[in-house]
């Protein structure tokens, strides 16, 4: 009852967020700020009293809803789905803090606010495949709005952009998750209960357990996420959403909608699939490369500061696709690691872009100068996020990256060395991108147009603090995560194959 | 069941009759032109026939010697037709367009298309089925072309007239030819003997050209490709209420006629080797979702628009009328109950629009959303679930299709509908973009009776509650088709088989 409590507050709170009579805008913040918190302290609950050490599911929670097609109200947890809820969780009063100073329609922003949360929370809580795509899809129509009417000059291309392009993924998707309905039984017991058909899709001789079926449902369902993740080629609705995109949103954008690609790539191709991933595993990874490569020099030539974050998106993105490819336990741990990772540090990121953005109307690197003299406290948030970007050790970017590489040195694909020698390249080129631009913007003489620059305001700080605090802590102490979903992982590698090499490399 | 026995069976029908003749009798009378009365009358008479349906029931047998029958399927069906003349007339209360001087006629022969409807989905014959399939035509050109001092209304009635009667002719010549073959008029009799003709090599062309022309009457009343062409001119003709009218009433009418004639007629022989209607269905339905949603992507009028998506809709419906089963029935029928919604809801908004801001283009839409909120957000909502995003109704609706089709491995089919409903978000989303992120000149904010806000809402909600409590109403439809004959018909096969 708890996770249901936790999908749909929001959604109370969006209705409340209308009723406030037009006007009181400042109440429509405050409200909607409270309303966030709520997810958020159950969310930090249920973090703290998840069983670390078991791969069930918890907090589970089943009605019967569509009893003809056999779909359920079926929510619940694993070690994957409440990391990613947490983050979630602790990305709303974030995102409305960032989103103080919007003046233009702020109940609607903040009632669709409200709703977008409900439908991400849901996502990561859905254990039926019907209600999993429903909460997918939810996503869509608020992010359209939020980019629409309150992105940037080219925001209606944008929000269409990223409308059409998920949209066309996920009716794949669609077509997808009813052949697997249809091939999970007979009429009457069919069902569209995850957990129920992972155990289906591996057992022998059972339909959906044939290597030929699941080759092509895993293509329904990857084509569906590998556009939320996005994976090239079809990442190009990414920068043109992200830069349009108001600060708050593209956080939210970055953080926690490109997981759901992932989180939808573990959850179902790799664990209702063993036999499609291991036959798609070798193009996985050399998407997964390419990804990386690619995002890196896109995000090398970007002279627009968001857009640089959005490729270097791309870019890390890309690592998870490759410890997912990898099949083994440091890859996928890593994968899920840097999920989370990426989530919290491009969060970081485009809060730091809209900070500065707030204060000069532009974000074009080489227009900056100096500006490490003025914004003392920024520059040092900065560098924290960069360093952790790039890949410092001590900061979480880190941690995520080398078990993703190291799976992927011992992964399951062909040419693994090969690929995975390659990948780092990006890590390489990260490290010149960033610190480049730290160069640019913070070093140098002061560029004299910002003589009376303001330093980052408490408010902004306080919407970076939890982020950065988990930075760091995530760089010492991995483990606080890992151990969250290490059953999960265990379970799903043991399911996937027993060809993968690096079975032990872990402590 | 002979006439006079049937005639307690046929009381909503007469009052369908009854009302048509009070509208065109009180119309004569002074000062009846001077308000709405007469549509107020032609409510009451719809109120008293739906009324009468439940009251009367349905029957085990069939009416007037076989012509007839009446069960859960043809209730289904007068209930939707009733209720989209209801909301036709209570459009037509509002619209501008309309000439006052000429109420009588109008409301009386909108009120006659529902006994034409009424008896396409009930008639067990294929004589009955013309009949029927005619009134509702002849009264349709006439509504088409109501705007008697508008051009492009005349136009369209004309352009309706004359593939109305290319398509009714080719189907009455394969009606004919099917009662050549089979001597005898009876729907579920020609099904049980249409299995032996077509093994006969003899016989084999004609059925096959018998069918395919029977095809062509009933794909020009549901506008399906390649017979859709007076489609988009008559409903951008047509006065907006009929027009909405046209796209929901009558197309339900004409999937009930398909279902009836291809599921227990021509669908006996639908898995033989030698005919594959499956195929031929899926084709034109294939056709149908793509053409009317490429022809609707530069559409700046959207009346025409919301023609073409009709069309595409048609299409999306056919893929239930593909699989000739009890889901694919199942599933046309809950998808029909959705779309009757969300459509005559959008085509409700564009009334509105066109009688407060002057325009159906497009570029009247500009912010509507800081004009009238409530109309853009409802306008959204029907839009998005034409498109079939959840959690709305549409999405409900389309899911079921798919599934339905799915079940037949009809895979490539169901991949071309799903990319059709990529592709039809982008020009429903065009609107829904000059509602909400353009700007407009006029400023001036739109008023609205309470009326039309409420009526507004009785569209909005079931478009939104229908997908959450879509077990209940999958239920009702599951009830109502249990009694669609496939038993009867099988027992008529059983015993035409045995004859020598």
């Amino acid at each position: 009852m708890l996770l249901t409590w936790m999908i749909f507050i929001p959604l109370i709170g969006m209705i409340l967020v209308l009723l406030i009579p037009r006007g009181q805008d400042n109440t429509a913040r405050w409200i909607t700020f409270a309303v966030t918190l709520i997810p958020l302290l159950i969310a930090v609950s249920l973090f703290i009293n998840y069983d670390r050490g078991t791969a069930g599911i918890q907090q589970e929670f089943s009605v019967p809803w569509i009893e003809s097609f056999g779909i359920n109200y079926h929510v619940g947890l694993d070690g994957l789905s409440v990391t990613l809820i947490l983050l979630t969780a602790l990305l709303g009063p974030i995102c409305i803090g960032a989103s103080w100073k919007i003046e233009k329609g702020v109940k609607a922003y903040m009632a669709l606010f409200l709703l977008l949360e409900t439908g991400m929370i849901g996502f990561f809580c859905a254990l039926d495949l019907f209600l999993f795509y429903v909460f997918f899809e939810l996503t869509l129509l608020p992010m359209y709005f939020l980019i629409g009417i309150w992105g940037g000059p080219r925001r209606e291309y944008a929000a269409i952009k990223f409308f059409l392009y998920t949209l066309f993924g996920s009716v794949l998707m669609l077509v997808a998750m009813i052949a697997v309905y249809l091939k999970s039984g007979d009429p009457g017991v069919r069902t569209f209960d995850i957990p129920e058909l992972v155990k289906l899709a591996k057992t022998s001789g059972h339909a959906l357990a044939d290597p030929a079926f699941q080759k092509w449902a895993f293509l329904g369902f990857f084509i569906g996420f590998a556009v939320k993740v996005p994976i090239f080629p079809f990442h190009t609705w990414l920068p043109d959403a992200h830069v349009e995109a108001p600060t708050a949103i593209s956080v939210i954008l970055a953080a926690v909608l490109l997981k759901m690609g992932t989180y939808g790539l573990i959850r179902i191709n790799v664990d209702m699939f063993p036999a499609g991933i291991n036959y798609w595993s070798n193009g996985l990874a050399i998407l997964a490369v390419i990804n990386i490569i690619y995002g890196s020099f896109c995000a090398l030539w970007q002279t627009d500061f968001k857009k640089l974050v959005a490729y270097s998106s791309i870019g890390h993105m890309g690592f998870v696709i490759l410890g997912i490819a990898a099949l083994n336990k440091p890859g996928i741990t890593g994968a899920i690691l840097q999920m989370f990772n990426h989530g919290v540090i491009s969060g970081m990121l485009f809060l730091l872009v809209g900070v500065v953005y707030d204060r000069a109307h532009h974000r074009d690197i080489k227009g900056f100068g100096g500006l490490g003299a003025k914004m003392p406290i920024y520059m040092g948030i900065t560098t924290l996020a960069f360093m952790a970007s790039l890949g410092l050790p001590g900061l979480s970017g880190f941690v995520g990256e080398a078990l993703s590489l190291l799976g992927a040195y011992y992964g399951s694909f062909d040419h693994s060395r090969l690929l995975t020698i390659l990948s780092t390249i990006g890590i390489v080129i990260g490290a010149a991108y960033f610190l480049l631009t730290l160069q640019r913007v913070f070093l140098g003489p002061l560029n004299p147009k910002y003589e009376d620059i303001e330093e980052i305001s408490p408010r902004e700080i306080a919407t970076l603090i939890p982020l950065g605090i988990l930075t760091i802590i995530l760089g010492v102490w991995p483990h606080f995560a890992i151990d969250m979903f290490d059953q999960n992982v265990d379970a799903i590698v043991k399911a996937v194959d027993a060809t993968s090499k690096a079975v032990g490399i872990l402590p | 069941m002979n006439s006079v026995d049937s005639l307690q069976y046929f009381i909503p029908e007469l009052i369908v009759v009854g009302t048509a003749l009070v509208t065109i009798i009180y119309d004569l009378l002074p000062d009846s032109k001077d308000n709405n009365s007469i549509a107020y009358i032609a409510l009451g008479g719809i109120a008293l026939t739906l009324i009468a349906i439940f009251a009367t029931g349905a029957p085990t047998e069939s009416l007037f010697d076989g012509m007839i029958r009446i069960d859960g399927f043809s209730i289904y069906f007068k209930v939707i037709a009733l209720v989209a003349t209801a909301v036709t007339i209570v459009f037509s209360i509002q619209s501008r367009e309309l000439d006052p001087n000429t109420k009588g006629e109008y409301y009386s022969i909108l009120i006659a298309v529902n006994l034409g409807m009424f008896m396409m989905a009930s008639s067990t014959n294929l004589l009955m089925a013309y009949l029927s399939l005619e009134t509702v035509s002849i009264s349709s050109y006439i509504l088409a072309g109501f705007l008697t001092h508008n051009q492009r209304s005349s136009e369209a009635s004309f352009k309706y007239i004359i593939y109305g009667a290319v398509a009714s002719g080719t189907m009455l010549f394969g009606l004919s030819l099917m009662f050549g073959l089979t001597g005898t008029a009876s729907i579920s009799e020609i099904g049980a003997k249409l299995a032996g003709l077509i093994e006969d090599p003899d016989s084999r062309l004609a059925v096959m050209v018998a069918v395919v022309f029977v095809l062509t009457g009933l794909g020009y009343k549901i506008a399906a490709v390649p017979f859709h062409m007076w489609s988009p001119d008559v409903y951008e003709g047509a006065p907006i209420p009929v027009t909405a009218f046209l796209s929901v009433a009558s197309k339900a009418a004409g999937f009930a006629l398909f279902i009836r004639i291809f599921y227990l007629g021509f669908g006996q022989i639908a898995n033989l080797s030698t005919t594959n209607w499956t195929l031929l269905l899926s084709i034109i339905s294939a056709l149908t979702m793509t053409f009317g949603n490429l022809a609707a992507l530069p559409q700046e009028n959207v009346k025409r628009l919301l023609a073409y998506s009709s069309i595409a809709h048609s299409g999306y419906l056919l893929m239930g009328a593909v699989l000739l089963n009890d889901t694919g029935i199942k599933a046309i029928l809950f998808y029909l109950t959705i779309y009757l919604f969300m459509n005559l809801g959008a085509f409700f908004v564009v009334i509105l629009v066109a009688n407060q801001v002057g325009s159906e283009m497009i570029s009247g839409y500009r912010n509507l959303v800081s004009r009238a909120p409530l109309l853009a957000i409802s306008m959204a909502i029907f839009l998005f679930s034409l498109v079939g995003l959840p959690p709305l109704a549409g999405f409900a609706g389309k899911w079921i299709l798919f599934t339905a089709a799915l079940q037949k491995h009809l895979y490539w089919l169901v991949v071309v509908a799903a990319l059709n409903s990529a592709v039809s978000l982008y020009y429903y989303v065009r609107i829904v973009k000059a509602m909400f992120f353009e700007t407009a000149e006029d400023q001036t904010p739109l008023t609205f009776s309470f009326g039309n806000r409420l009526l507004l809402l009785a569209f909005v909600i079931p478009t939104v509650l229908l997908f959450i409590l879509w077990e209940p109403s999958y239920e009702v439809i599951s009830a109502v088709i249990k009694d669609f004959t496939p038993a009867d018909v099988g027992k008529l096969a059983a015993t035409v088989s045995q004859q020598p």
